[in-house]
């Protein structure tokens, strides 16, 4: 890490002082293009975001829903490369705000995981969350995090077992990730009788904090989360403002900030 | 078949599913983790159980109609001075290899309870036979494929719907086999607890690719068995064509500890490897992670898959089977890529000596393994013994048969254009 390199653990721990949830968003690289998501990202922060992830664009993603994969695609049909990650990354990680990378694996062994870790951390990357490795098949993963003293988000699911949860939360570092509905991104109802519980059987193992992903897409909804989580992930309600007003840069940002004030509103409503 | 054949560790994938510690694993969401462990455990339970192996034999044997034959293809031979042998995979139920994979999976699945299946297929052969199993075993079947597939594979979509399966085309990606295993993940993730992926090839998050081999494995050890029966000896060489790598992994399995056993995979060559239009995975793409397993990966600089090319839909796939990549960094199998062009002359070929009309795929092998042949007999006479897998029949490939030799116009004045056998008259 950098010097400048905001730490994850302490926004956390700043919303918890605060008494509210982080409201963490999400936007892929190179969407709708690499200047395009930097202008959105930071306005993202500016209104209110407590914790960047940044996705990188990928030709399989298979634990996306529709909204994302659109995204994803448009950024690789717009010829977005790994190396503009890492230039969004910068960008982003500037504004003083916790910027971590969500991406699937193959991109990062192709780069180099070494190679990889070393240049997120000059970036200001904080660390990355890896959706399709788990920590007993991400060894290489994990040694070059620690080496270049980066955050490692691993997910948990309501079918992982107490021994995975367990294991999964010592080995992460940041936050867990509770992807708390079995399936793939994308808005929904935002309601799950496996939320909680999986929130708290992450919680049984330390002190780590957890943030559920579970499709929320407005203030309401978030306020629901922030009653149980110490973390509130948004991303396909974030990429549907950018679809739904494409061609339209000013209308698309203005539906961001719009979208991440209430939210914002939102986790700090379902204070607990 | 001899289930309970261990083969020597060095061969075989660890207990986390590495195959040389390096190929293969499981590179997959936690939340489909619980359910691969679960398959794990069921499989390797099954597999220990000689009520569940009786009961998969029985069903292969009365329904299947294996073991299948080892046929000697004389006039074939008599053109390579080689003996050419044709485990006819094609003659079993549904038309190819793949109806021991889904028969396998479909009989575990009835064992741990659940209802229902998901497939991706891409011509739709695994398609077809995973809604045969799905018949047979009274269970709920929806397949994803490529909507480009389904629109150039009707046929096959009537069948899976005649079958009673759903058949959901796929638009995102590429709209091709990949985006269909995509999407069948997809689905897994949010249904595993009543459902059920049969994964169509050796490739995959473990077990798959261990367990896909073990229901494809008779193939090998019936053939094995065969040749000692039939000739006394044990085969110079065995080939098979590799797309994810079913069939060939079915077929090497009992020969990995013959030394004496060239064993070779025919990888899809397209225009040509130099031309990048190809599915050639294993001689030209490099080291990766794909649908969860580290394998070679036809992929570009930044570890994006690429789109692959084969006239044979069925080989057309940017991965390959884990062990098969290990196997070709041991040195123990030679893959080598075959083209459109040298398929589409051994389909041929195969159907004017031999009148068998092999599937595209299998015409990669066969074209491929009468090199092979060739050069045994030379080095070794004419008893030099070839075992080609017959992987599946061709009626399935008509129609590009068709538009590529000018067939079908029985009236028109231009002979199709079809290559004679090397050494036959023309």
């Amino acid at each position: 890490m950098t010097s400048t390199t905001a730490s994850t653990t302490q926004a956390f721990d700043k919303a918890r002082a605060e008494g509210r949830s982080a409201l963490v968003g999400y936007l892929p690289a190179g969407f709708p293009t690499v200047e395009g998501s930097i202008t959105a990202l930071r306005a993202m922060v500016e209104a209110g975001c407590d914790v960047i992830e940044i996705g990188l664009p990928y030709s399989d993603p298979v634990m996306d829903g529709p909204t994302i994969q659109a995204a994803a695609q448009q950024a690789l049909e717009g010829g977005v490369r790994t190396a503009d990650v890492l230039r969004v990354v910068e960008a982003v990680a500037e504004t003083g705000v916790p910027t971590l990378v969500m991406t699937y694996w193959n991109p990062i062994e192709r780069y180099g995981v070494e190679r990889w870790a070393s240049d997120l951390a000059k970036s200001g990357g904080a660390g990355m969350i890896t959706p399709d490795i788990t920590p007993d098949h991400g060894s290489a993963w994990i040694d070059a995090a620690d080496a270049h003293d980066l955050d490692k988000v691993f997910l948990v699911a309501p079918s992982s077992t107490d021994d995975r949860v367990a294991m999964t939360a010592a080995e992460s570092r940041g936050f867990v990730y509770a992807a708390a509905v079995m399936g793939v991104t994308g808005a929904r109802d935002a309601s799950s009788d496996l939320a909680g519980p999986l929130v708290e059987r992450v919680r049984a193992n330390g002190d780590i904090p957890v943030a559920v992903g579970i499709g929320v897409s407005n203030g309401d909804q978030a306020a629901d989360v922030a009653a149980y989580a110490d973390g509130v992930i948004v991303g396909s309600a974030f990429v549907r403002c950018l679809l739904d007003h494409a061609g339209d840069q000013d209308a698309g940002l203005e539906a961001l900030r719009a979208l991440t004030t209430d939210l914002a509103e939102g986790v700090r409503r379902g204070a607990r | 078949m001899s289930q309970q054949t261990t083969q020597p560790v060095q061969y075989d994938a660890d207990e986390r599913g590495y195959f040389g510690q390096t190929w293969g694993g499981r590179f997959m969401p936690e939340a489909l983790v619980a359910a691969l462990d679960e398959l794990t455990d069921a499989w390797q339970d099954a597999m220990a159980d000689p009520a569940f192996v009786g009961e998969f034999e029985r069903v292969l044997r009365d329904y299947a109609g294996t073991p299948s034959r080892l046929y000697h293809a004389e006039r074939l031979s008599r053109t390579v001075g080689a003996r050419v042998l044709l485990k006819r995979e094609d003659l079993n139920h549904t038309g190819a290899h793949k109806i021991r994979n889904v028969m396998g999976q479909a009989l575990l699945t009835k064992r741990m309870g659940k209802t229902r299946v998901i497939a991706e297929t891409g011509a739709g052969q695994h398609g077809v036979a995973s809604a045969t199993a799905a018949a047979y075993f009274d269970l709920d079947c929806t397949v994803y494929m490529g909507a480009v597939d389904t629109r150039r594979q009707a046929l096959n979509v009537a069948r899976m719907q005649l079958l009673g399966a759903k058949v959901v085309p796929v638009e995102s990606g590429s709209a091709t086999l990949k985006d269909a295993i995509n999407e069948a993940m997809r689905d897994w993730v949010a249904s595993v607890d009543h459902t059920a992926y049969l994964f169509g090839t050796a490739a995959g998050p473990h077990p798959f690719p261990s367990m896909v081999r073990d229901f494809c494995r008779g193939i090998g050890d019936e053939a094995r068995q065969q040749c000692l029966d039939q000739y006394g000896v044990l085969p110079d060489a065995v080939a098979a064509c590799v797309g994810g790598g079913s069939n060939a992994i079915g077929l090497f399995t009992a020969f990995l500890e013959d030394e004496g056993v060239e064993i070779h995979g025919f990888e899809p060559g397209g225009d040509g490897v130099e031309t990048g239009r190809h599915a050639a995975t294993i001689h030209a793409g490099e080291a990766g992670v794909l649908h969860g397993a580290r394998t070679y990966v036809l992929q570009d600089e930044d570890g994006q898959t690429v789109e692959s090319h084969s006239i044979s839909a069925g080989l057309d796939y940017p991965g390959v089977g884990p062990q098969h990549s290990w196997l070709a960094a041991l040195g123990r199998a030679t893959y080598t890529p075959v083209t459109d062009a040298q398929a589409m002359e051994a389909m041929a070929l195969l159907s004017r000596t031999e009148g068998i009309i092999p599937a595209i795929e299998t015409a990669h092998a066969v074209y491929g393994a009468l090199d092979v042949a060739r050069r045994l007999g030379e080095e070794k006479g004419p008893d030099a013994t070839v075992i080609i897998n017959l992987s599946g029949r061709g009626d399935k490939d008509m129609g590009t048969a068709i538009e590529w030799f000018g067939l079908g116009d029985a009236d028109g004045e231009a002979e199709p254009v079809i290559a004679t056998a090397p050494g036959e008259e023309a």
